[in-house]
């Protein structure tokens, strides 16, 4: 979601009859709903898709500071601004936590920075798209972190202990998020014109966006089953997706919006809400690095990175003066 | 004797708008700070700045008695009005030089604090004690940083010194005394800044000694800000960006 795409380190499913005895008793523990914890034996194809997939979370975290962070010094009060610089310091926060999950399979954190930093690791598609009015990040909240909790509340059940865990700490902040966001959208979309029509158009901007968040269809999405059969995912990409559009197709109505999507119908017989795909291609194209914001967002990653080094040397030395110093004491 | 309502208004317009600008220009470093922690720590450091602002405008407001709110005052006056400090409004350079920043507001601050939690004003000294806590909290962090990055490696205790001789022309300013101060300081409102030299300078002393830092040697002192006389060039940029969307769509609820 913030995990999107994630390439199960195995291809096909690995049948009982073929697994070793080993591999039989970690796939019992799954089934029972027995949580994995770090010291425990795992297939090494196991280890290697979770760090991915909370690898992906983490940068998502990150780097979805700069979007958000476009808006800080504009923020229109002093509590929406407030409001925000809290909700990024909480992002940055759930970063550091899940990069510390992923720590605990054997992967540092600078390891994984440095994979994203030579784009050779991702984050969630979302983050590419521009936040171009104040609105958008009412729209953030409501959406983005309205479509993360989706799929974030069904991976409290991932087989990975610390990987749950953190999934839990983390979705209470972010159902605060997008309850603050829906807020900020209510008073734009209740506004005056210029602010229902600044509601408008962030709406009809991260729609799409928002629905590619899940990934691609269940039927495109090749390397899903053996990640369902470990249990690190946990839903399909096409259920969450309806369970998103079904809950956000109400709050749209309430905040009086046009629907951003002509494709969004009721359907009695199914009990869902029908709805058009998000354009496939333009996807793909984001996922390949051709998004709106590809290549600002990552060069400003590195670019922190890199502007940083003399201060991370500094204090890397002085600690080790103080150290020596300590040492020379005694 | 009560005080003269004009004076105190500038008195809190002075506290308010050091945090409001400072805040913001802490903020201005959203996701591109050195390493993960410290984008988090500058993230509070500015919440809680403008948490502060909150109060103090707040209570502006209700001084100046014209019915306006802490944003009216945050977001509609102009430069001129303004009475932070010229150091808060100064640009953040480089990490160094936004924490050493940092660091001479910071140790101001928990001087300050200190003494206004004494204030014969109630409103000032409950703001006080809420931010002292707060403030104590920068100041050690902001010092640490400074001593680690002083006394670090020979480009970054480079980098601090330039910092330090860039800033420290602003430092003077804290310590201006104008007739404001004289009638805080008679209703038992506030100390005259002169006052907190000393204290100020030992504190600063010790950590930039640690940090291995020279103070420069000029006394001068660039001043304007806490007056409003003459900023510096760069607070109508700022302000240009905080207020926009105040200034562009006037009278909406947010
Ligand atoms: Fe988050
Ligand atoms: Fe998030
Ligand atoms: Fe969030």
């Amino acid at each position: 979601m913030y995990a999107q795409l994630i390439k199960t380190a195995r291809s096909g499913i690995t049948s009982r009859e073929d697994m070793s005895e080993q591999e039989r008793e970690f796939q019992d523990k799954i089934d029972n709903d027995i949580k994995i914890e770090p010291r425990d034996w795992m297939p090494d194809d196991y280890r290697a898709t979770l760090i991915r997939q909370m690898g992906q979370h983490a940068h998502s975290e990150v780097v979805g500071q700069l979007p958000e962070g476009n808006w800080i010094t504009r923020a229109p009060t002093l509590e929406r601004k407030a409001i925000l610089l809290a909700k990024v310091q909480d992002e940055a926060g759930h970063g550091l936590y899940l990069y510390s999950a992923a720590e605990t399979l054997g992967e540092t954190r600078d390891e994984l920075v440095r994979l994203l930093h030579e784009g050779r690791m991702k984050y969630s598609s979302i983050f590419n798209y521009p936040t171009l009015n104040w609105a958008d990040i009412g729209a953030v909240g409501w959406l983005v972190d309205g479509a993360a909790i989706v799929n974030q509340v069904a991976l409290q059940r991932t087989s990975y202990g610390p990987y749950s865990r953190a999934m839990i700490r983390i979705c209470k902040e972010e159902s605060f998020h997008a309850r603050q966001g829906y807020h900020a959208m209510m008073k734009m979309a209740f506004g005056s014109p210029a602010q229902k029509k600044m509601a408008q158009d962030a709406l009809n901007r991260l729609w799409f966006p928002a629905m590619m968040m899940f990934g691609p269809h269940d039927s495109d999405s090749t390397h899903s089953e053996q990640s369902m059969a470990w249990k690190i995912k946990v839903k399909s990409n096409d259920e969450l997706r309806q369970q998103f559009v079904d809950q956000t197709i109400p709050q749209i109505e309430y905040l009086g919006l046009d629907l951003p999507d002509e494709g969004i119908k009721w359907n009695e017989e199914r009990g869902h809400y029908d709805f058009s795909d998000p354009d496939w291609d333009e996807f793909m194209d984001v996922i390949r690095g051709n998004g709106p914001c590809n290549v600002d967002r990552l060069n400003d990653r590195v670019a922190a990175w890199d502007n940083g080094q003399w201060v991370r040397d500094g204090l890397m030395a002085h600690a080790r003066k103080k150290a020596a110093a300590k040492v020379a004491a005694e | 004797m009560a005080v003269d309502q004009e004076k105190l208004l500038q008195f809190l317009l002075r506290q308010g708008d050091n945090t409001l600008i400072l805040g913001h220009r802490v903020s201005e470093w959203c996701g591109h700070s050195p390493i993960l922690e410290e984008d988090i720590a500058l993230a509070n450091t500015a919440l809680d700045l403008i948490g502060q602002t909150q109060m103090w405008l707040g209570y502006a407001a209700d001084v100046q008695g014209e019915g306006k709110s802490a944003d009216d005052l945050a977001f509609l006056r102009d430069a001129w009005d303004f009475r932070n400090v010229l150091l808060t409004e100064l640009p953040n350079g480089d990490f160094g030089r936004t924490l050493l920043r940092q660091f001479l507001f910071d140790a101001f601050q928990s001087v300050l604090m200190g003494r206004l939690m004494k204030s014969s004003d109630e409103t000032v000294a409950a703001i006080a004690a809420k931010a002292s806590k707060e403030v104590a909290y920068h100041v050690e962090r902001s010092a640490d940083t400074v001593v680690g990055l002083g006394d670090g490696t020979e480009e970054s205790h480079a980098r601090m010194q330039e910092a330090l001789n860039y800033l420290w022309p602003y430092v003077g300013e804290f310590f201006a005394s104008d007739d404001v101060d004289a009638a805080m300081a008679e209703a038992g409102i506030a100390p005259d800044p002169a006052s907190l030299r000393e204290e100020y300078d030992a504190l600063v002393g010790k950590v930039l000694a640690d940090a291995t830092l020279t103070i420069p040697a000029s006394k001068y002192a660039h001043k304007g800000g806490r007056t409003g006389y003459m900023h510096t060039e760069h607070l109508g940029h700022l302000l240009t960006s905080m207020q926009w969307l105040q200034r562009a769509y006037p009278g909406c609820e947010w």
